[in-house]
Protein backbone atom coordinates (compact mmCIF):
# COMPACT_ATOMS: atom_id res chain seq x y z
CA UNK A 1 0.00 0.00 0.00
CA UNK A 2 2.55 2.56 0.76
CA UNK A 3 3.77 1.97 -2.78
CA UNK A 4 0.18 3.06 -4.11
CA UNK A 5 0.74 6.24 -1.74
CA UNK A 6 3.90 7.20 -2.82
CA UNK A 7 2.84 6.51 -6.63
CA UNK A 8 -0.53 8.96 -6.00
CA UNK A 9 1.66 11.96 -5.01
CA UNK A 10 3.32 12.23 -7.87
CA UNK A 11 1.02 13.94 -10.54
CA UNK A 12 2.66 12.07 -13.70
CA UNK A 13 2.23 8.50 -12.42
CA UNK A 14 -1.46 9.15 -10.83
CA UNK A 15 -2.32 10.52 -14.40
CA UNK A 16 -0.72 6.96 -15.51
CA UNK A 17 -2.25 4.82 -13.25
CA UNK A 18 -5.60 6.60 -13.44
CA UNK A 19 -5.31 5.72 -17.18
CA UNK A 20 -4.17 1.72 -16.31
CA UNK A 21 -7.30 0.76 -14.49
CA UNK A 22 -9.67 2.95 -16.57
CA UNK A 23 -8.15 0.68 -19.77
CA UNK A 24 -8.13 -2.29 -17.46
CA UNK A 25 -11.85 -1.65 -16.20
CA UNK A 26 -13.19 -0.86 -19.60
CA UNK A 27 -11.63 -4.49 -20.78
CA UNK A 28 -13.16 -6.42 -18.22
CA UNK A 29 -16.24 -4.68 -18.82
CA UNK A 30 -16.26 -4.41 -22.52
CA UNK A 31 -19.76 -6.72 -23.26
CA UNK A 32 -21.45 -4.87 -20.40
CA UNK A 33 -20.38 -1.81 -21.94
CA UNK A 34 -20.04 -2.04 -25.52
CA UNK A 35 -23.29 -0.88 -26.97
CA UNK A 36 -23.09 -2.80 -30.21
CA UNK A 37 -21.63 -6.45 -30.74
CA UNK A 38 -18.22 -5.71 -32.36
CA UNK A 39 -18.41 -7.92 -35.07
CA UNK A 40 -22.13 -6.57 -35.88
CA UNK A 41 -21.93 -5.08 -39.59
CA UNK A 42 -25.12 -2.97 -39.19
CA UNK A 43 -27.41 -2.23 -42.32
CA UNK A 44 -27.16 1.91 -41.01
CA UNK A 45 -23.94 1.44 -39.73
CA UNK A 46 -22.61 2.95 -43.09
CA UNK A 47 -24.13 6.26 -45.02
CA UNK A 48 -25.98 5.50 -48.65
CA UNK A 49 -22.66 6.20 -50.37
CA UNK A 50 -21.56 3.22 -48.38
CA UNK A 51 -19.04 5.09 -46.32
CA UNK A 52 -18.41 5.09 -42.60
CA UNK A 53 -20.04 7.06 -40.31
CA UNK A 54 -18.65 9.92 -38.74
CA UNK A 55 -18.69 10.03 -35.09
CA UNK A 56 -21.27 11.17 -32.90
CA UNK A 57 -25.03 10.54 -33.29
CA UNK A 58 -26.29 7.06 -33.01
CA UNK A 59 -22.54 5.72 -33.26
CA UNK A 60 -20.67 7.53 -30.63
CA UNK A 61 -17.12 7.25 -32.11
CA UNK A 62 -18.70 6.62 -35.76
CA UNK A 63 -18.30 3.15 -37.63
CA UNK A 64 -15.11 1.75 -39.53
CA UNK A 65 -15.45 0.33 -43.61
CA UNK A 66 -17.86 -2.44 -42.52
CA UNK A 67 -20.49 -0.71 -40.52
CA UNK A 68 -19.23 -1.90 -37.72
CA UNK A 69 -19.67 0.40 -34.31
CA UNK A 70 -15.85 1.65 -33.98
CA UNK A 71 -16.40 2.12 -30.08
CA UNK A 72 -17.37 -1.30 -29.43
CA UNK A 73 -14.50 -2.55 -31.53
CA UNK A 74 -11.96 -0.72 -29.49
CA UNK A 75 -13.57 -1.75 -26.11
CA UNK A 76 -13.18 -5.62 -27.56
CA UNK A 77 -9.49 -4.43 -28.99
CA UNK A 78 -8.52 -3.51 -25.78
CA UNK A 79 -8.80 -6.87 -24.52
CA UNK A 80 -6.62 -8.17 -27.12
CA UNK A 81 -4.00 -5.38 -26.04
CA UNK A 82 -3.84 -6.65 -22.72
CA UNK A 83 -4.09 -9.96 -22.97
CA UNK A 84 -0.85 -10.13 -25.48
CA UNK A 85 0.77 -7.61 -22.84
CA UNK A 86 0.43 -9.73 -19.94
CA UNK A 87 0.81 -12.47 -21.40
CA UNK A 88 4.23 -11.68 -23.63
CA UNK A 89 5.23 -9.54 -21.23
CA UNK A 90 5.01 -11.93 -18.46
CA UNK A 91 6.46 -14.76 -20.55
CA UNK A 92 9.68 -12.34 -21.54
CA UNK A 93 10.26 -10.83 -17.69
CA UNK A 94 10.22 -15.19 -16.82
CA UNK A 95 12.58 -15.96 -19.76
CA UNK A 96 14.78 -13.04 -18.72
CA UNK A 97 15.06 -13.53 -15.01
CA UNK A 98 15.60 -17.09 -15.49
CA UNK A 99 18.64 -16.53 -18.04
CA UNK A 100 19.52 -13.44 -16.39
CA UNK A 101 19.86 -15.39 -12.96
CA UNK A 102 21.13 -18.38 -13.89
CA UNK A 103 24.04 -16.45 -15.67
CA UNK A 104 24.46 -13.81 -13.05
CA UNK A 105 24.96 -17.35 -10.60
CA UNK A 106 26.88 -19.98 -12.16
CA UNK A 107 30.14 -19.06 -13.28
CA UNK A 108 32.46 -19.93 -16.42
CA UNK A 109 31.42 -21.57 -19.09
CA UNK A 110 27.37 -22.11 -18.76
CA UNK A 111 27.14 -18.45 -17.87
CA UNK A 112 29.73 -17.47 -20.79
CA UNK A 113 27.42 -19.48 -23.22
CA UNK A 114 24.50 -17.89 -21.71
CA UNK A 115 25.28 -14.02 -21.91
CA UNK A 116 27.20 -14.24 -25.15
CA UNK A 117 23.92 -15.90 -26.66
CA UNK A 118 21.65 -12.53 -24.98
CA UNK A 119 24.94 -10.30 -26.58
CA UNK A 120 23.78 -11.96 -29.84
CA UNK A 121 19.96 -11.26 -29.39
CA UNK A 122 21.28 -7.85 -28.70
CA UNK A 123 22.38 -7.79 -32.44
CA UNK A 124 19.35 -9.15 -34.01
CA UNK A 125 16.98 -6.55 -34.77
CA UNK A 126 14.08 -6.66 -32.47
CA UNK A 127 10.99 -5.63 -34.97
CA UNK A 128 12.87 -6.85 -38.43
CA UNK A 129 12.91 -10.71 -36.71
CA UNK A 130 9.42 -10.08 -35.18
CA UNK A 131 7.86 -8.98 -38.47
CA UNK A 132 9.80 -11.75 -39.87
CA UNK A 133 8.58 -14.34 -37.37
CA UNK A 134 4.62 -13.10 -37.41
CA UNK A 135 4.40 -13.17 -41.13
CA UNK A 136 5.77 -16.43 -41.59
CA UNK A 137 3.73 -18.29 -38.79
CA UNK A 138 0.65 -18.11 -39.13
CA UNK A 139 -0.61 -15.43 -37.28
CA UNK A 140 -2.78 -15.73 -34.25
CA UNK A 141 -3.22 -14.08 -30.73
CA UNK A 142 -0.53 -16.56 -29.46
CA UNK A 143 1.79 -16.60 -32.07
CA UNK A 144 2.24 -13.02 -31.68
CA UNK A 145 2.01 -13.13 -28.24
CA UNK A 146 4.70 -15.44 -28.61
CA UNK A 147 6.95 -13.34 -31.23
CA UNK A 148 7.01 -10.69 -29.11
CA UNK A 149 8.44 -12.63 -25.63
CA UNK A 150 11.20 -14.31 -28.28
CA UNK A 151 12.54 -10.27 -28.88
CA UNK A 152 11.54 -8.83 -25.69
CA UNK A 153 13.16 -11.12 -22.75
CA UNK A 154 16.85 -10.10 -23.88
CA UNK A 155 16.98 -6.80 -21.94
CA UNK A 156 15.49 -8.26 -18.82
CA UNK A 157 18.14 -10.88 -18.88
CA UNK A 158 20.87 -8.41 -19.14
CA UNK A 159 19.62 -6.10 -15.78
CA UNK A 160 18.70 -9.36 -14.05
CA UNK A 161 21.97 -10.42 -14.70
CA UNK A 162 24.09 -7.31 -13.94
CA UNK A 163 21.90 -6.90 -10.50
CA UNK A 164 22.79 -10.95 -9.76
CA UNK A 165 26.35 -10.60 -10.21
CA UNK A 166 26.48 -7.81 -7.42
CA UNK A 167 24.37 -9.45 -5.19
CA UNK A 168 26.22 -13.13 -5.05
CA UNK A 169 29.54 -10.96 -4.03
CA UNK A 170 27.70 -9.42 -0.97
CA UNK A 171 28.56 -10.70 2.22
CA UNK A 172 24.76 -11.78 3.18
CA UNK A 173 25.05 -14.54 0.63
CA UNK A 174 28.92 -15.83 1.80
CA UNK A 175 27.14 -16.12 5.37
CA UNK A 176 24.23 -18.20 4.21
CA UNK A 177 26.78 -20.54 1.75
CA UNK A 178 28.85 -20.99 4.72
CA UNK A 179 25.94 -22.14 6.86
CA UNK A 180 25.25 -24.88 4.34
CA UNK A 181 22.47 -23.97 2.55
CA UNK A 182 22.53 -24.94 -0.91
CA UNK A 183 22.00 -23.73 -4.64
CA UNK A 184 18.29 -23.95 -4.35
CA UNK A 185 17.76 -22.13 -1.30
CA UNK A 186 20.29 -19.24 -1.88
CA UNK A 187 18.66 -18.65 -5.51
CA UNK A 188 15.24 -19.06 -4.28
CA UNK A 189 14.79 -17.61 -1.03
CA UNK A 190 17.77 -14.62 -1.10
CA UNK A 191 18.63 -13.76 -4.77
CA UNK A 192 15.13 -13.83 -6.06
CA UNK A 193 13.18 -11.61 -3.31
CA UNK A 194 16.02 -8.99 -4.22
CA UNK A 195 15.31 -9.18 -8.17
CA UNK A 196 11.26 -8.53 -7.45
CA UNK A 197 11.39 -4.80 -7.51
CA UNK A 198 13.15 -5.12 -11.10
CA UNK A 199 10.77 -7.48 -12.22
CA UNK A 200 8.03 -5.35 -11.44
CA UNK A 201 9.42 -2.17 -13.28
CA UNK A 202 9.96 -4.09 -16.09
CA UNK A 203 6.99 -5.80 -15.92
CA UNK A 204 5.05 -2.87 -16.14
CA UNK A 205 7.46 -0.86 -18.55
CA UNK A 206 7.22 -3.92 -21.03
CA UNK A 207 3.58 -3.52 -21.39
CA UNK A 208 4.23 -0.78 -22.86
CA UNK A 209 6.81 -1.93 -25.42
CA UNK A 210 4.63 -5.23 -25.66
CA UNK A 211 1.58 -3.01 -26.56
CA UNK A 212 3.14 -0.44 -29.30
CA UNK A 213 4.63 -3.65 -31.16
CA UNK A 214 1.37 -5.81 -31.16
CA UNK A 215 -0.31 -2.80 -32.51
CA UNK A 216 2.98 -2.61 -35.07
CA UNK A 217 2.28 -5.91 -36.38
CA UNK A 218 -1.04 -5.79 -36.26
CA UNK A 219 -0.53 -2.75 -38.54
CA UNK A 220 1.30 -4.55 -40.70
CA UNK A 221 -1.66 -7.27 -41.28
CA UNK A 222 0.53 -9.96 -39.65
CA UNK A 223 -0.65 -9.38 -36.09
CA UNK A 224 -3.92 -9.92 -34.70
CA UNK A 225 -6.17 -11.58 -37.42
CA UNK A 226 -9.63 -9.50 -37.86
CA UNK A 227 -12.81 -10.09 -37.71
CA UNK A 228 -11.06 -10.31 -33.87
CA UNK A 229 -10.42 -6.67 -33.39
CA UNK A 230 -6.94 -5.07 -32.39
CA UNK A 231 -5.97 -1.59 -31.99
CA UNK A 232 -3.78 -1.95 -34.18
CA UNK A 233 -6.03 -3.85 -37.04
CA UNK A 234 -8.72 -1.39 -36.82
CA UNK A 235 -5.81 0.72 -38.29
CA UNK A 236 -4.65 -1.92 -40.56
CA UNK A 237 -8.80 -2.49 -41.98
CA UNK A 238 -9.39 1.60 -42.23
CA UNK A 239 -5.97 2.36 -43.89
CA UNK A 240 -7.00 2.78 -47.27
CA UNK A 241 -9.91 4.83 -46.31
CA UNK A 242 -7.90 7.27 -43.74
CA UNK A 243 -7.85 10.11 -45.68
CA UNK A 244 -11.83 10.35 -46.45
CA UNK A 245 -12.77 8.86 -42.67
CA UNK A 246 -9.43 10.25 -40.52
CA UNK A 247 -11.09 9.10 -37.27
CA UNK A 248 -10.97 5.48 -37.88
CA UNK A 249 -7.10 5.62 -37.33
CA UNK A 250 -6.47 8.46 -35.20
CA UNK A 251 -9.14 7.35 -32.45
CA UNK A 252 -7.41 3.80 -32.20
CA UNK A 253 -3.96 5.51 -32.55
CA UNK A 254 -4.61 7.71 -29.53
CA UNK A 255 -5.66 4.80 -27.25
CA UNK A 256 -2.51 3.28 -27.98
CA UNK A 257 -0.67 6.12 -27.26
CA UNK A 258 -2.48 6.87 -24.08
CA UNK A 259 -2.04 3.36 -22.83
CA UNK A 260 1.36 3.14 -23.50
CA UNK A 261 2.54 6.01 -21.84
CA UNK A 262 0.37 5.25 -18.98
CA UNK A 263 2.02 2.14 -18.42
CA UNK A 264 5.41 3.66 -19.45
CA UNK A 265 4.84 6.57 -16.60
CA UNK A 266 3.92 4.15 -13.95
CA UNK A 267 6.54 1.57 -14.59
CA UNK A 268 9.03 4.90 -14.80
CA UNK A 269 7.49 6.64 -11.11
CA UNK A 270 7.83 2.71 -9.64
CA UNK A 271 11.18 2.31 -10.43
CA UNK A 272 11.87 5.91 -8.75
CA UNK A 273 10.10 4.49 -5.71
CA UNK A 274 11.55 0.64 -5.37
CA UNK A 275 15.34 1.80 -6.47
CA UNK A 276 16.28 5.02 -4.76
CA UNK A 277 19.66 4.93 -6.43
CA UNK A 278 17.92 6.12 -9.54
CA UNK A 279 16.20 8.72 -8.69
CA UNK A 280 16.19 11.78 -10.57
CA UNK A 281 17.96 10.22 -13.56
CA UNK A 282 16.36 10.53 -16.98
CA UNK B 1 45.13 -0.60 -29.00
CA UNK B 2 45.83 -3.27 -32.28
CA UNK B 3 44.91 -6.05 -30.17
CA UNK B 4 41.90 -4.48 -28.81
CA UNK B 5 40.78 -3.84 -32.20
CA UNK B 6 41.57 -7.09 -33.52
CA UNK B 7 39.48 -8.77 -30.25
CA UNK B 8 36.48 -6.46 -30.98
CA UNK B 9 36.29 -7.31 -34.90
CA UNK B 10 36.79 -11.01 -34.11
CA UNK B 11 33.73 -10.71 -31.62
CA UNK B 12 31.91 -8.86 -34.72
CA UNK B 13 32.24 -11.69 -36.60
CA UNK B 14 31.23 -14.22 -34.01
CA UNK B 15 28.10 -12.61 -33.50
CA UNK B 16 27.24 -11.66 -37.07
CA UNK B 17 28.01 -16.05 -37.97
CA UNK B 18 25.63 -16.41 -35.24
CA UNK B 19 23.04 -14.30 -36.12
CA UNK B 20 23.19 -15.87 -39.51
CA UNK B 21 22.88 -19.44 -38.24
CA UNK B 22 20.19 -18.15 -36.20
CA UNK B 23 18.16 -16.65 -39.05
CA UNK B 24 19.07 -19.54 -41.14
CA UNK B 25 17.53 -21.90 -39.04
CA UNK B 26 14.25 -20.06 -37.93
CA UNK B 27 13.90 -19.62 -41.74
CA UNK B 28 13.79 -23.06 -42.94
CA UNK B 29 12.36 -24.34 -39.71
CA UNK B 30 8.98 -22.19 -40.26
CA UNK B 31 6.37 -24.05 -41.58
CA UNK B 32 6.39 -21.30 -44.94
CA UNK B 33 7.56 -23.72 -48.15
CA UNK B 34 9.37 -20.87 -50.42
CA UNK B 35 8.78 -23.99 -53.31
CA UNK B 36 4.90 -23.86 -53.44
CA UNK B 37 5.12 -20.25 -53.03
CA UNK B 38 6.74 -19.77 -56.42
CA UNK B 39 4.88 -23.01 -58.28
CA UNK B 40 1.74 -21.35 -56.86
CA UNK B 41 -1.34 -22.64 -55.72
CA UNK B 42 -2.54 -25.33 -58.46
CA UNK B 43 1.61 -26.32 -59.70
CA UNK B 44 1.46 -30.28 -59.00
CA UNK B 45 3.48 -32.16 -56.61
CA UNK B 46 6.35 -32.69 -59.10
CA UNK B 47 6.61 -29.40 -60.37
CA UNK B 48 7.12 -28.29 -56.58
CA UNK B 49 9.14 -30.98 -56.11
CA UNK B 50 11.70 -29.95 -59.06
CA UNK B 51 11.66 -26.12 -57.96
CA UNK B 52 12.53 -27.40 -54.67
CA UNK B 53 15.45 -29.75 -56.08
CA UNK B 54 16.12 -26.55 -58.00
CA UNK B 55 16.36 -24.62 -55.51
CA UNK B 56 18.93 -26.77 -53.38
CA UNK B 57 16.27 -26.89 -51.01
CA UNK B 58 16.21 -30.63 -50.92
CA UNK B 59 19.07 -31.32 -49.55
CA UNK B 60 20.04 -31.33 -45.63
CA UNK B 61 19.84 -28.35 -43.61
CA UNK B 62 23.11 -28.23 -42.24
CA UNK B 63 24.57 -28.62 -46.27
CA UNK B 64 22.19 -26.11 -47.24
CA UNK B 65 24.07 -23.24 -44.71
CA UNK B 66 27.39 -24.68 -45.58
CA UNK B 67 27.04 -23.42 -49.47
CA UNK B 68 25.12 -20.39 -48.16
CA UNK B 69 27.85 -19.49 -45.65
CA UNK B 70 30.58 -20.27 -47.93
CA UNK B 71 28.85 -17.79 -50.55
CA UNK B 72 29.23 -15.08 -48.21
CA UNK B 73 32.86 -15.56 -47.57
CA UNK B 74 32.91 -14.23 -51.26
CA UNK B 75 30.51 -11.74 -50.31
CA UNK B 76 27.78 -13.67 -52.10
CA UNK B 77 24.35 -13.72 -50.62
CA UNK B 78 22.74 -16.36 -53.14
CA UNK B 79 19.97 -15.23 -55.09
CA UNK B 80 16.26 -13.85 -54.76
CA UNK B 81 13.55 -16.67 -55.46
CA UNK B 82 11.32 -14.19 -57.10
CA UNK B 83 13.47 -11.63 -58.78
CA UNK B 84 16.20 -14.27 -59.53
CA UNK B 85 18.57 -11.27 -59.10
CA UNK B 86 22.00 -11.55 -56.74
CA UNK B 87 20.59 -10.63 -53.23
CA UNK B 88 23.71 -8.22 -52.87
CA UNK B 89 22.56 -6.10 -55.91
CA UNK B 90 19.02 -5.78 -55.14
CA UNK B 91 20.10 -4.59 -51.34
CA UNK B 92 22.91 -2.06 -52.81
CA UNK B 93 20.49 -0.77 -55.20
CA UNK B 94 18.08 0.04 -52.31
CA UNK B 95 20.61 1.09 -49.49
CA UNK B 96 21.10 4.45 -50.71
CA UNK B 97 17.41 5.44 -49.75
CA UNK B 98 17.69 3.69 -46.29
CA UNK B 99 20.78 5.44 -45.56
CA UNK B 100 19.67 9.40 -46.40
CA UNK B 101 16.63 8.21 -44.68
CA UNK B 102 18.83 7.38 -41.21
CA UNK B 103 21.01 10.01 -41.26
CA UNK B 104 18.11 12.36 -41.76
CA UNK B 105 16.19 11.13 -39.54
CA UNK B 106 19.20 10.82 -36.53
CA UNK B 107 20.00 14.17 -37.15
CA UNK B 108 16.23 15.23 -36.19
CA UNK B 109 16.68 13.18 -33.04
CA UNK B 110 19.90 14.37 -32.03
CA UNK B 111 19.03 18.17 -32.77
CA UNK B 112 16.21 17.92 -30.64
CA UNK B 113 17.41 15.91 -28.05
CA UNK B 114 20.30 17.65 -27.16
CA UNK B 115 18.80 20.70 -27.71
CA UNK B 116 15.35 19.85 -25.19
CA UNK B 117 17.64 17.92 -22.65
CA UNK B 118 20.23 21.00 -22.34
CA UNK B 119 17.66 22.79 -22.06
CA UNK B 120 15.45 20.77 -19.39
CA UNK B 121 19.11 20.08 -17.29
CA UNK B 122 19.80 23.63 -16.86
CA UNK B 123 16.31 24.63 -16.03
CA UNK B 124 15.91 21.49 -13.67
CA UNK B 125 12.71 21.01 -11.78
CA UNK B 126 11.07 24.01 -13.59
CA UNK B 127 8.11 23.94 -15.94
CA UNK B 128 10.30 23.70 -19.03
CA UNK B 129 12.04 20.64 -17.68
CA UNK B 130 8.67 19.01 -16.67
CA UNK B 131 7.61 19.57 -20.39
CA UNK B 132 10.04 18.31 -22.05
CA UNK B 133 10.14 15.32 -19.47
CA UNK B 134 6.67 14.64 -20.45
CA UNK B 135 7.12 15.27 -23.81
CA UNK B 136 9.30 12.42 -24.49
CA UNK B 137 7.72 10.53 -22.55
CA UNK B 138 4.91 10.82 -25.10
CA UNK B 139 7.62 10.19 -28.13
CA UNK B 140 8.54 6.79 -26.78
CA UNK B 141 5.22 5.82 -25.92
CA UNK B 142 3.73 6.89 -29.68
CA UNK B 143 3.57 4.03 -31.65
CA UNK B 144 5.35 5.21 -35.11
CA UNK B 145 2.83 4.09 -37.71
CA UNK B 146 0.09 6.72 -35.95
CA UNK B 147 2.52 9.05 -36.08
CA UNK B 148 3.57 8.57 -39.89
CA UNK B 149 -0.43 8.49 -40.71
CA UNK B 150 -0.91 11.73 -38.77
CA UNK B 151 1.84 13.81 -40.36
CA UNK B 152 0.76 12.19 -43.44
CA UNK B 153 -2.46 13.30 -42.96
CA UNK B 154 -2.16 17.01 -41.51
CA UNK B 155 0.65 18.02 -43.49
CA UNK B 156 0.63 16.25 -46.82
CA UNK B 157 -3.37 16.02 -47.01
CA UNK B 158 -4.65 18.73 -45.69
CA UNK B 159 -2.45 21.23 -46.39
CA UNK B 160 -0.32 20.27 -48.87
CA UNK B 161 3.36 20.98 -48.15
CA UNK B 162 4.66 17.39 -48.68
CA UNK B 163 4.37 15.13 -51.15
CA UNK B 164 2.30 12.17 -49.90
CA UNK B 165 5.10 9.66 -50.72
CA UNK B 166 8.02 8.75 -52.88
CA UNK B 167 11.15 9.68 -53.35
CA UNK B 168 13.95 12.20 -54.74
CA UNK B 169 13.60 14.92 -53.40
CA UNK B 170 14.13 17.33 -50.12
CA UNK B 171 10.41 17.36 -49.41
CA UNK B 172 9.82 13.60 -49.84
CA UNK B 173 12.35 13.29 -46.61
CA UNK B 174 11.04 15.69 -44.31
CA UNK B 175 7.71 13.93 -42.82
CA UNK B 176 9.26 9.96 -42.93
CA UNK B 177 12.86 11.68 -41.22
CA UNK B 178 10.58 13.73 -38.88
CA UNK B 179 8.43 10.53 -37.68
CA UNK B 180 11.54 8.78 -37.25
CA UNK B 181 13.41 11.55 -35.84
CA UNK B 182 10.40 12.96 -32.98
CA UNK B 183 10.01 9.91 -31.56
CA UNK B 184 13.82 8.67 -30.80
CA UNK B 185 14.51 12.50 -29.72
CA UNK B 186 12.11 11.70 -26.72
CA UNK B 187 15.20 9.09 -25.55
CA UNK B 188 18.13 11.27 -26.20
CA UNK B 189 16.51 14.01 -24.29
CA UNK B 190 16.38 11.80 -21.24
CA UNK B 191 19.89 10.83 -21.91
CA UNK B 192 21.05 13.93 -22.68
CA UNK B 193 19.24 15.74 -19.35
CA UNK B 194 20.55 12.52 -16.63
CA UNK B 195 23.91 13.35 -18.13
CA UNK B 196 23.98 16.94 -18.05
CA UNK B 197 22.91 16.57 -14.37
CA UNK B 198 25.75 14.91 -13.76
CA UNK B 199 28.23 17.07 -15.31
CA UNK B 200 26.42 20.29 -13.89
CA UNK B 201 26.78 19.49 -10.56
CA UNK B 202 30.52 18.59 -10.99
CA UNK B 203 33.45 20.68 -8.79
CA UNK B 204 34.71 22.09 -11.61
CA UNK B 205 31.77 23.71 -13.22
CA UNK B 206 31.28 25.19 -9.59
CA UNK B 207 34.83 26.70 -10.07
CA UNK B 208 33.93 27.90 -13.42
CA UNK B 209 31.21 29.40 -11.94
CA UNK B 210 33.15 31.32 -8.88
CA UNK B 211 35.18 32.26 -11.88
CA UNK B 212 32.67 34.32 -12.40
CA UNK B 213 31.95 32.39 -16.54
CA UNK B 214 28.18 32.94 -18.20
CA UNK B 215 26.45 30.16 -17.67
CA UNK B 216 26.72 30.14 -21.51
CA UNK B 217 29.95 29.53 -21.90
CA UNK B 218 29.59 26.49 -19.12
CA UNK B 219 27.13 25.10 -20.61
CA UNK B 220 28.76 24.47 -24.02
CA UNK B 221 32.70 24.94 -23.21
CA UNK B 222 32.70 23.21 -19.82
CA UNK B 223 29.26 20.83 -19.38
CA UNK B 224 28.17 19.89 -23.17
CA UNK B 225 31.48 18.15 -24.27
CA UNK B 226 30.97 16.00 -20.96
CA UNK B 227 27.94 14.83 -21.39
CA UNK B 228 28.69 14.00 -25.16
CA UNK B 229 30.12 10.35 -24.91
CA UNK B 230 26.51 8.51 -23.97
CA UNK B 231 24.88 10.63 -26.68
CA UNK B 232 27.77 8.35 -29.41
CA UNK B 233 26.83 5.00 -27.60
CA UNK B 234 23.45 5.70 -28.35
CA UNK B 235 23.77 6.98 -32.17
CA UNK B 236 25.47 3.39 -32.26
CA UNK B 237 22.93 1.99 -31.12
CA UNK B 238 20.14 3.94 -32.89
CA UNK B 239 22.12 2.80 -36.39
CA UNK B 240 20.80 -0.83 -35.32
CA UNK B 241 17.31 -0.16 -34.04
CA UNK B 242 16.39 2.06 -36.84
CA UNK B 243 16.37 -0.80 -39.24
CA UNK B 244 13.87 -2.73 -37.98
CA UNK B 245 11.66 1.00 -37.63
CA UNK B 246 12.22 1.90 -41.56
CA UNK B 247 10.05 -1.34 -42.78
CA UNK B 248 7.26 0.71 -41.05
CA UNK B 249 8.18 4.39 -41.84
CA UNK B 250 8.91 3.15 -45.35
CA UNK B 251 5.46 1.44 -45.84
CA UNK B 252 3.52 4.01 -45.04
CA UNK B 253 5.68 6.71 -46.83
CA UNK B 254 5.92 4.24 -50.16
CA UNK B 255 10.03 5.07 -49.48
CA UNK B 256 11.64 2.64 -51.31
CA UNK B 257 14.57 1.45 -49.42
CA UNK B 258 15.67 -1.69 -47.84
CA UNK B 259 12.76 -1.64 -45.01
CA UNK B 260 10.04 -1.64 -48.44
CA UNK B 261 12.72 -5.13 -50.07
CA UNK B 262 12.49 -6.86 -46.43
CA UNK B 263 8.62 -6.30 -46.23
CA UNK B 264 8.23 -7.42 -50.04
CA UNK B 265 10.65 -10.40 -49.86
CA UNK B 266 8.38 -11.92 -46.38
CA UNK B 267 5.05 -11.42 -48.33
CA UNK B 268 6.77 -13.58 -51.05
CA UNK B 269 8.63 -15.83 -48.67
CA UNK B 270 11.75 -14.76 -50.36
CA UNK B 271 13.91 -15.86 -47.69
CA UNK B 272 17.48 -15.00 -49.66
CA UNK B 273 16.50 -11.57 -49.48
CA UNK B 274 15.13 -11.81 -45.91
CA UNK B 275 18.42 -13.69 -45.00
CA UNK B 276 20.08 -10.99 -46.72
CA UNK B 277 18.42 -8.00 -44.74
CA UNK B 278 18.55 -9.24 -41.39
CA UNK B 279 22.53 -9.66 -42.02
CA UNK B 280 22.62 -6.60 -43.16
CA UNK B 281 20.79 -4.88 -40.47
CA UNK B 282 22.59 -7.21 -37.51
CA UNK B 283 26.07 -5.99 -39.43
CA UNK B 284 24.22 -1.89 -39.24
CA UNK B 285 24.36 -2.94 -35.19
CA UNK B 286 27.65 -4.66 -34.99
CA UNK B 287 29.10 -1.64 -36.86
CA UNK B 288 27.37 0.94 -35.20
CA UNK B 289 28.25 -0.39 -31.76
CA UNK B 290 31.86 -0.91 -32.94
CA UNK B 291 32.17 2.65 -34.28
CA UNK B 292 31.03 4.05 -31.03
CA UNK B 293 33.33 1.98 -29.05
CA UNK B 294 36.23 2.99 -31.23
CA UNK B 295 35.55 7.09 -31.55
CA UNK B 296 35.12 7.13 -27.59
CA UNK B 297 38.61 7.17 -26.78
CA UNK B 298 38.68 10.13 -28.87
CA UNK B 299 36.09 12.28 -27.28
CA UNK B 300 37.21 11.45 -23.40
CA UNK B 301 40.96 11.20 -22.90
CA UNK B 302 40.16 8.99 -19.75
CA UNK B 303 39.33 6.11 -21.64
CA UNK B 304 42.27 6.36 -23.83
CA UNK B 305 44.71 5.72 -20.80
CA UNK B 306 42.72 3.14 -18.87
Amino acid sequence: MGILRSLSRQPAALFGLVIVVAVVVLALAAPLIAPFSPDDQMFDGLTLEGAPMPPGGQFLLGTDTLGRDLFSRMLFGARTSLIIGIVANGIAVSIGLFVGIVAGYLRGLPSSILMRFTDLMMAFPALLLAIVLAALLKPSLWIVAMVIALVNWVQVARIVYTETRGLVERDFIMAERSLGAGHGRILLLHILPHLVPTAIVWGTLGIATTVLLEATLSFLGIGVQPPQPSWGNIIFESQSYFQAAPWLVFFPGMVILLTALAFNLVGDALRDILDPTQRGRG
Amino acid sequence: MAFVLLRRLGQALLILLGVAAITFVLLYALPADPARMIAGRSATAQTVASIRHELGLDQPLIIQFWTYLSGLLYGDLGRSYAQKTEVWTLIVARLPATLILMAAGITVEVVLGVTFGTVAAVKRGGTVDRLVMMASFVGVSAPQFVVALLLLYVFAVTLGWFPMSGYGSFAHVVLPATTLGVLGAGWYARMVRSAMIDVLNQDYVRTARAKGLSSRRIIFRHALPNAILPIVAMIGIDIGQFMGGVVVVEAVYGWPGIGQLAWQAIQQVDIPIIMGVTLTSALAIVTGNLLADLIAPFIDPRIRTS
